[in-house]
């Protein structure tokens, strides 16, 4: 009895620490990741929370000093067909974050592992986590492939700003 | 005639007192003690077998896991679905139609995995409708159905869809001989001799594609064909059909078409049938019939009626066709796995014949006929028998095979199992079923390689097995341990309708390949709206088209209003979610059908109707997300002479 009780303490304080940082839903994407980026390390020890994880690390991600245009374009398709329907090009929430400044939060190769391989990001990437909590829908898998990923990078560049 | 059907009576309230004494006082005696852990498959693992088995009068096929027994789909073919939308959508009805149009309802007997030299290649199964002749066609990477074809000439498709060793063709024999399409047939039944024709439909199966087309009909005297088998090994190019009711009775079969002491088995060449097709032989004949296939491109079944077959006539072309005579109306009419042997039930008669397709070959080349069936030789039994199987039981009805050289035979009156061995026909084993037991199914059981290890009766009565349910009761099927010398018994599982056959294999043939999503770049649906952009409301006359949206967790749009009474609403639902398992639904308050349930990447269309004036809810019926209750919407309903314009919106503050 007394040990189930130890137990149930324990159990009740792991989860006071795991949920208790991020409740606030006026916190911007940015102050997440200033109160998570620390807890992020112990949590999962093997997990790289500025790449994510997938197949794209910064070495094989190539970006441009300017825009390529045909890329944007065909990115542009994709947005309209697999993503408009949840995320705004301005900072705005719909049912997931807006999309400006994305790429000036995160690295390209970071977005695109998360746009191809959501799951095990949203199981392990702290600032991903945090915004679960405040979205409460998990982002689909939309089945992009390596370029579609790529094309949609460059998209999200072009909507930030870049030329 | 008074007399007969009193003795026959009792001879049936006998063997049915038999069956209520033969159950064992204790059933549970009747498994071992490892049962248990035979069957049980650990929470998240997967089974190892797949098992495909008709639904009977639900005309659906069910998909169970063995050795679990747990099912894991009903895959809606001849019957509406509205679970599933099946036969409610727009894009699903023309899947229901035949010559008498919208047909939304059969009987499923029987079902045939496609073969590749012989063994399962787990690309498609087939399914019979029994009443509106038809045969469909599932795909087993979708497992959908994706084709259905409608047979002329046809009174009741049962001894059908039997395959060929490469799926070169599915068959198909008429159960109810009845006078040909192109005939008059308003003719008293009681001329059933001149005018009733049986015929055999042969259906060409495309190589890749899988697409159906009735190749040829061969045209047969008037009986009733009860099952079939392809030849295969040494008997490939033959195919063979129990026949019953050679006594040609068109009232009162239960005891007219049980005089004579023997029916037929009919061998027929198909090869031969191929080569008079070639050389010009068939008749070409003026008859109706429907041809459904479903696209997952378009996402949606087109309907064409077909006009013209091709008929071999059997009187005609001598050597085609050949009648074998066999004790008391056989049912099952099974081939071993080398194609050596046929194994005919008679299922009124007491022993098992076995016909030996090397004896049938002599017999024909030996002429060794005992005369003519209508104008069909008529081999002597002794010639193409190879031996009896002695005492086996009461009521044989089927037989499928294992590895080692042993066959299984389903015993209806006396409710076992009876095993024997195909080198010397001697009865091996017995185990009692609960209870009467219909078909059976051995993994791999029809195929040249069968895999052995399990076998499943499925029963025809459950009587005590279950809790009981009312007087309705589900179907029983047991499933048996057969890798050692004794069958065991180790599960009972309840089935959905009423299981007739049922094939299993391997879950590794097929598991790999199972489509998870449908490409939205890949939808050419006239209607898809590919991204929230392309979602509108177009008003067409009365008619009203709506490009909606669907995804976690809104619908777009969800606000509509300028409809009017008398319209008529079309919601193209298009599902932009592009993962495995996140199906979207969609109904509509008032509608006089049923729900869509749209897969990822797919586009399904409701036809509605509106009936009153006011506001109408519309929500998603498929639980998706946190926010699942919050996906809905509203569409305002005006009087005919409204003028309220179409306007539509999603998000509008």
């Amino acid at each position: 009895m007394k040990k189930i009780f130890v137990i149930l303490t324990f159990a009740s304080i792991l989860y006071a620490c795991g949920g208790g940082e991020s409740k606030s839903e006026s916190k911007t994407e940015e102050s997440i990741e200033a109160t998570t980026e620390g807890t992020a390390a112990n949590a999962n020890p093997d997990y790289d929370p500025k790449r994510g994880e997938g197949k794209f690390t910064a070495e094989t991600v190539k970006i441009g000093a300017t825009i390529d245009a045909t890329m944007v374009t065909e990115g542009e398709k994709i947005q309209s067909v697999k993503c408009s329907a949840c995320h705004k090009l301005t900072d705005e929430k719909l049912v997931g974050p807006g999309w400006a400044g994305v790429t000036k939060r995160r690295n390209p190769e970071w977005i695109m592992n998360f746009i191809t391989n959501p799951d095990p990001m949203i199981d392990k990437d702290p600032v991903v986590q945090a915004s679960l909590e405040l979205c409460l829908v998990r982002m689909p898998n939309q089945s992009l492939t390596d370029d579609d990923a790529r094309h949609l990078l460059e998209f999200m560049r072009k909507n930030d700003g870049v030329k | 005639m008074k007399k007969n059907i009193i003795i026959l009576s009792s001879v049936i309230g006998l063997a049915m007192l038999s069956v209520v004494g033969c159950k064992p006082k204790n059933t549970s005696n009747a498994t071992s003690a490892d049962a248990a852990q035979k069957v049980y498959v650990a929470p998240g693992k997967y089974d190892e077998i797949y098992n495909f088995v008709s639904g009977g009068f639900s005309g659906q096929m069910s998909v169970y896991g063995i050795p679990s027994g747990r099912l894991l789909r009903v895959i809606p073919v001849f019957s509406q679905d509205p679970e599933k939308g099946w036969g409610y959508s727009e894009e699903t009805k023309p899947m229901m139609n035949t010559s008498h149009g919208f047909t939304p309802w059969d009987d499923l007997h029987h079902v045939q995995l496609s073969k590749t030299n012989g063994e399962v290649d787990g690309r498609w199964v087939f399914g019979n409708a029994n009443n509106t002749p038809r045969v469909a066609r599932i795909d087993l990477s979708t497992f959908r159905t994706q084709e259905i074809i409608e047979l002329p000439n046809s009174g009741g498709n049962h001894s059908s869809p039997f395959i060929t060793e490469n799926t070169e063709y599915v068959v198909a024999g008429t159960r109810f001989s009845v006078p040909m399409d192109d005939a008059n047939g308003d003719v008293p039944i009681n001329t059933y001799k001149e005018n009733f024709k049986g015929t055999l439909s042969f259906i060409s199966v495309g190589k890749e594609d899988g697409k159906m087309d009735i190749a040829f009909q061969i045209e047969c005297p008037g009986v009733n064909f009860d099952l079939s088998r392809a030849g295969k090994g040494v008997s490939h190019g033959w195919f063979f059909f129990s026949c019953y009711n050679t006594e040609q009775a068109n009232s009162l079969l239960e005891v007219n078409a049980s005089q004579k002491d023997k029916d037929f088995v009919m061998a027929v060449n198909w090869k031969k049938a191929e080569e008079y097709l070639k050389a010009g032989k068939a008749k070409k004949q003026a008859v109706r019939y429907a041809h459904n296939t479903y696209s997952e491109k378009t996402h949606s079944a087109t309907s064409e009626i077909k006009t013209e077959v091709l008929v071999l006539s059997a009187k005609e072309l001598k050597d085609i066709c050949y009648f074998i005579p066999c004790p008391k109306s056989p049912h099952g009419c099974d081939v071993s796995p080398t194609g050596e042997f046929i194994v005919a039930s008679g299922k009124l008669a007491a022993v098992i014949p076995v016909f030996s397709f090397d004896n049938i070959q002599k017999a024909i080349a030996a002429k060794s006929y005992d005369g003519e069936f209508d104008g069909i030789p008529v081999i002597k039994y002794e010639s193409a028998l190879q031996g009896e199987v002695k005492k086996p039981g009461l009521g044989p009805l089927h037989t499928e095979f294992d590895d080692n050289g042993n066959a299984y035979t389903s015993m209806f009156v006396s409710s076992e199992v009876v095993k024997w061995s195909l080198k010397d026909l001697k009865v091996l084993d017995r185990a009692p079923t609960f209870y009467s037991i219909g078909h059976l199914c051995v993994v791999g059981g029809d195929t040249k390689k069968p895999t052995g290890k399990y076998l499943i009766a499925y029963n025809k009565i459950t009587k005590d097995r279950y809790l009981p349910t009312g007087p309705e009761l589900s179907q029983s099927a047991q499933l048996f341990d057969i890798s050692g010398d004794k069958m065991k018994l180790l599960l009972d599982f309840p089935t959905i309708g009423e299981p007739h056959y049922a094939q299993a294999c391997l879950a590794s043939l097929i598991k790999d390949k199972s489509v998870k999503m449908f490409k939205i770049e890949e939808n050419s649906h006239p209607y898809v709206a590919k991204g929230e952009k392309e979602t509108k409301v177009v008003r067409e006359g009365n008619k009203v088209h709506v490009y909606m949206t669907a995804i976690r967790s809104h619908l777009s749009p969800d606000n509509i209003e300028g409809i009017k009474m008398g319209d008529e609403v079309y919601f193209h639902v298009t599902n932009l979610e592009q993962d495995w398992d996140v199906p979207h639904g969609f109904a509509i308050k008032g509608a006089a059908n049923a729900e869509l349930l749209i897969m990822p990447g797919e586009t399904q269309t409701l036809k509605w109707i509106p009936t009153k004036v006011g506001i109408s809810p519309m929500y998603c019926t498929d639980f998706c997300s946190a926010l699942h209750q919050e996906m809905q919407g509203y569409v305002r309903v005006s009087p005919a002479s409204s003028k309220v314009p179409i306007s539509f919106s999603l998000g509008a503050k």
